[in-house]
């Protein structure tokens, strides 16, 4: 099959960056989308031209890496899917696809596709661990967690924290990556204890990066990979609010 | 001969006798000392958040764009502990036992012994940090099994353990970054190590966003960079996966140790096109429900379906009736291989072979099946758009995790003293074949309970030992000659892409130095690999500038994987039985079992570089068992 691609080209963070056009023939139906890619960028090297940057790396859709907006929407049509497991079954022959980065005001472009998501880092060092260091922990058994619980936060763990959630928000809000290790954290016993220092150091950072408020329009749900509910955001909210009047009662006792 | 340096003592207290002796440093002058940590994977990340806790600098660097990407994140099935919770017979001797019987008894006891032992704190450490493993209804960690062992000691989180331990230790690595211990750096890869009067004293790395090279300097250094199955390009690992750090590290002194044990993992999804990048893992727990199974008839077109049950042929239960589907991983891969060799492969390219769940969905119905395996079974649609409830997957062995790597000593230390290789970078505990969920322990193990011991222990002979800046001469060089080698690459010229030499490298690889080898592949393989790499200095082409260069960076790596290809055929070639994952076709019984040689080659090898153009050397490290008795590995 052939497509028609519309591809974000830019040289580096400083600079404005462009749509530009390509035709891509010889596509197999079985050929996931970022071997598509690779066969696009086999044949600009043939032409001796610069070939398209993008993040990518185990291809099986757990480390988070790739990501792009396809036709507007965060890792393409399919839902639950990450752009590594996309395939081009998923398109139609002589279709016209636009790729753009993840863009975000917290998520700068460093070349093409490329973007830098350091600030989710940032927000897991605000707080989003469990303050045990090695050789301090019980004997594992010895804190039993209700199956329904531990099934509940693996939900919230899953995340990949590849910034789909962002991407897709109106507002460039960072609330469901950050809620879902919040609920991750929370919800079990050992992470209990710190929850309400966790909350609010977190929802901090997240501002000071950037990122925007949450509306509730709730798209970042349909498009995150690993469908991570938008009930974590509302815990969130919740934890925030009953850890300031708590800190806030604690700190005049 | 080399000395591995293993403690004296019973079997059971050499680790407790070492951590006894070991020396310790004042907390007061740990912040003084600098640890460099190379890879943020579990054996990375652990290793790094470690022993900021206990109170050194820790600069930790990866190629990735977050720590939390690191290969490790991939691992699905779990990891092993011998915790007993089943109450089935498991004790720390049982799972040294099946590890070093799994190995094909090409491992250090002292060091497997050791890896039993500590894998009972793992899962404390992990669980304190929210793992969120899997539970009973009481509320108490649940199990499962594993292939090659007749015991539940297997802990896991759905089928992403990796990925939950994963974060587990990214999260005790951002709180140190968070209390200033840990400075990262991401998007920065290591191109070469630094050794001032014969000790590791630094690294020179790459800033993949703007293209500078950059000098750090350090008391010590650590490489977790994971393993190098990533050289037949076409395995389940990430596409970054590389052998850059360690093999650099090898050409400044560090010996390399069974190069060519790599495990082909047996249920993998097949090649299915030339422009393929990766194949994808399926869980070998499918294994348990699945048979496997091939036409007997040669080139048969007919649809799977429609073959009747007697011209299938089950060949892993008609030759191994004991263990049938579940046979060890070795086994599995290379009967798969006999079979399509014979050609009876299917599948579009005739390389595949069937993992069939219609006899299980007829005994246990669909929704249990589902229930057991419904995301793999989802996963197989998504990338195939096939319904495998309906028609036999095509699974096929890939290349998948590298039992060789830098030699180690007990401490973890490679030949050159201040450098250490921890996980999947060293060789050190899984012989000729690793055992199903002792991966991810033994990277947790090395990287939270061992390293922070013998780092220490290490520095505290190096206290007094002057203090070195990048200023330092050994740094300039070392940045000089990455800077020619990088600007060689930039200035290439040629029509071939990096991806082109990879493909041609890991495809000849595979037919040579893969599931079975023979003196006579071997030595037709070296002689294509240096046609290639010849190829490689005249008709590489890359594009773009010195900042972010994919290109730039494939091309680096590829040429680091040519020079290990070739390792790997020597280190094949010396090597005259078959053991584990290594399978001469010279050595086999007439059914095509393997004939291991404990008279001659009870030994690791232990490889020193001696320049482009020159062989490398052969060294021995030979392995000595006061507990166990040598046994042939039978699975029938």
């Amino acid at each position: 099959m052939k497509l028609y691609l519309k591809i974000w080209r830019q040289e580096h963070r400083k600079v404005k960056g462009n749509m530009v056009s390509y035709e891509v023939d010889g596509i197999s139906v079985h050929m996931s989308f970022l071997e598509m890619l690779d066969l696009l960028n086999e044949r600009l090297l043939r032409q001796g031209e610069r070939v398209i940057e993008f993040d990518h790396d185990c291809r099986e859709g757990i480390c988070g890496t790739c990501g792009m907006m396809i036709n507007g929407r965060a890792h393409g049509p399919l839902s639950g899917t990450t752009t590594c497991q996309l395939h081009m079954r998923s398109f139609k022959d002589g279709q016209t696809v636009y790729i753009e980065p993840f863009r975000g005001a917290a998520f700068p472009i460093l070349r093409d596709l490329k973007i830098d998501r350091s600030a989710f880092d940032h927000i897991i060092q605000a707080g989003g661990y469990i303050s045990v260091s090695t050789g301090q922990a019980p004997e594992s058994n010895s804190i039993p967690i209700a199956h329904e619980v531990t099934e509940a936060a693996f939900d919230a763990a899953a995340c990949i924290g590849c910034g789909a959630c962002v991407a897709v928000c109106k507002n460039s809000s960072a609330a469901l990556f950050t809620s879902a290790k919040i609920s991750h954290l929370a919800l079990l016993p050992q992470g209990k204890i710190e929850s309400a220092e966790r909350v609010i150091q977190m929802v901090n950072q997240m501002d000071k990066e950037g990122f925007g408020h949450c509306s509730n329009t709730e798209a970042c749900e349909v498009e995150c990979p690993q469908q991570i509910s938008v009930l974590h955001i509302a815990r969130m909210n919740y934890q925030y609010n009953k850890a300031l009047i708590l800190i806030d009662r604690n700190a005049k006792s | 001969m080399i000395d591995a340096k293993i403690p004296t003592g019973d079997l059971a207290d050499k680790w407790s006798n070492y951590k006894d002796n070991a020396k310790l440093i004042n907390p007061a002058n740990r912040k003084k000392l600098d640890i460099i940590v190379v890879g943020t994977g579990l054996a990375g990340s652990s290793c790094a958040a470690t022993l900021a806790e206990q109170g050194y600098n820790v600069l930790s660097f990866c190629f990735q764009d977050s720590a939390r990407r690191a290969h490790s994140v991939a691992a699905q099935g779990g990891v092993n502990a011998a915790k007993n919770y089943k109450n089935d017979g498991d004790s720390v001797y049982r799972m040294f036992y099946d590890t070093i019987k799994g190995g094909d008894f090409r491992s250090r006891e002292a060091n497997v012994y050791r890896l039993a032992e500590c894998s009972l704190a793992l899962i404390d450490q992990a669980v304190a940090q929210g793992v969120p493993f899997a539970r009973e209804y009481a509320g108490y960690l649940a199990n499962r099994s594993f292939g090659g062992v007749q015991v539940s000691r297997t802990f896991y989180a759905r089928g992403q353990t990796g990925q939950q331990l994963m974060i587990g230790a990214y999260q005790a690595l951002m709180r140190q970054v968070s209390l200033g211990k840990v400075k990262m750096y991401t998007r920065h890869e290591m191109l070469d190590l630094v050794v001032v009067e014969g000790k590791a004293r630094g690294i020179i790395t790459r800033n993949l966003e703007t293209g500078e090279l950059e000098s750090y300097a350090a008391n010590a250094v650590v490489l977790a960079t994971g393993g190098y199955g990533k050289v037949y390009y076409l395995s389940t690992l990430a596409m970054g996966c590389n052998t850059s750090a360690i093999w650099r590290a090898h050409k400044k002194g560090a010996f390399m140790s069974g190069v060519s044990w790599i495990q082909f993992h047996p249920t993998c999804l097949p090649q299915i096109g030339e422009t393929q990048s990766k194949l994808t893992l399926m869980s070998e727990s499918l294994r348990n429900d699945g048979r496997i199974w091939v036409p007997k008839k040669m080139g048969d077109e007919r649809v799977l379906n429609d073959i009747p049950e007697d011209e299938r042929d089950y060949y892993l239960e008609r030759r191994y009736p004991a263990f049938g589907n579940l046979s060890p991983r070795d086994i599995s891969s290379r009967a798969a291989k006999e079979r399509i060799d014979a050609g009876c492969g299917i599948g579009p390219m005739k390389n595949a072979v069937c993992l069939d769940f219609s006899k299980a969905i007829k005994e246990q119905g669909r929704d249990k099946i589902e229930e057991k395996y419904g995301n793999l079974f989802r996963m197989y649609e998504k990338i195939n758009g096939v319904d495998a409830y309906k028609e036999p997957m095509l699974i096929s062995p890939a290349a998948h995790f590298t039992m060789g790597g830098l030699w180690v000593d007990y401490e973890l230390m490679t030949t050159i003293p201040g450098l250490f290789a921890l996980g999947e970078a060293n060789f050190s505990d899984h012989g000729a074949n690793r055992l199903g969920a002792n991966s991810l322990l033994q990277s947790c193990v090395d990287g939270y309970f061992i390293a922070p011991y013998t780092i220490p222990n290490y520095l505290s002979e190096n206290l007094k030992s002057e203090k070195i800046t990048t200023d330092h001469p050994a740094f300039i060089e070392a940045t000089n000659n990455v800077k020619e080698k990088l600007n060689k690459l930039l200035s290439s010229s040629g029509h071939l892409s990096a991806d082109h030499f990879h493909k041609t490298l890991g495809k000849l690889l595979y037919d040579k130095c893969g599931l079975s080898r023979s003196k006579a592949s071997l030595e037709q393989a070296i002689l294509e690999i240096r046609a290639l790499k010849e190829s490689f200095d005249n008709e590489l082409n890359i594009t773009g500038d010195y900042q972010v260069n994919s290109e730039l960076e494939k091309a680096g790596r590829v040429s680091d994987f040519l020079e290990l290809g070739e390792l790997m055929c020597y280190d094949a070639l010396q090597r005259e039985e078959s053991c584990g994952a290594h399978f001469r076709e010279e050595y086999q019984t007439p059914d095509g079992e393997a004939i291991r040689n404990d008279d001659d080659f009870c030994y690791v090898s232990a490889w020193k570089w001696k320049g482009e153009s020159e062989q490398p050397e052969l060294h021995k490290e030979n392995l000595i068992f006061e507990t166990v008795k040598l046994a042939v590995r039978s699975y029938k």
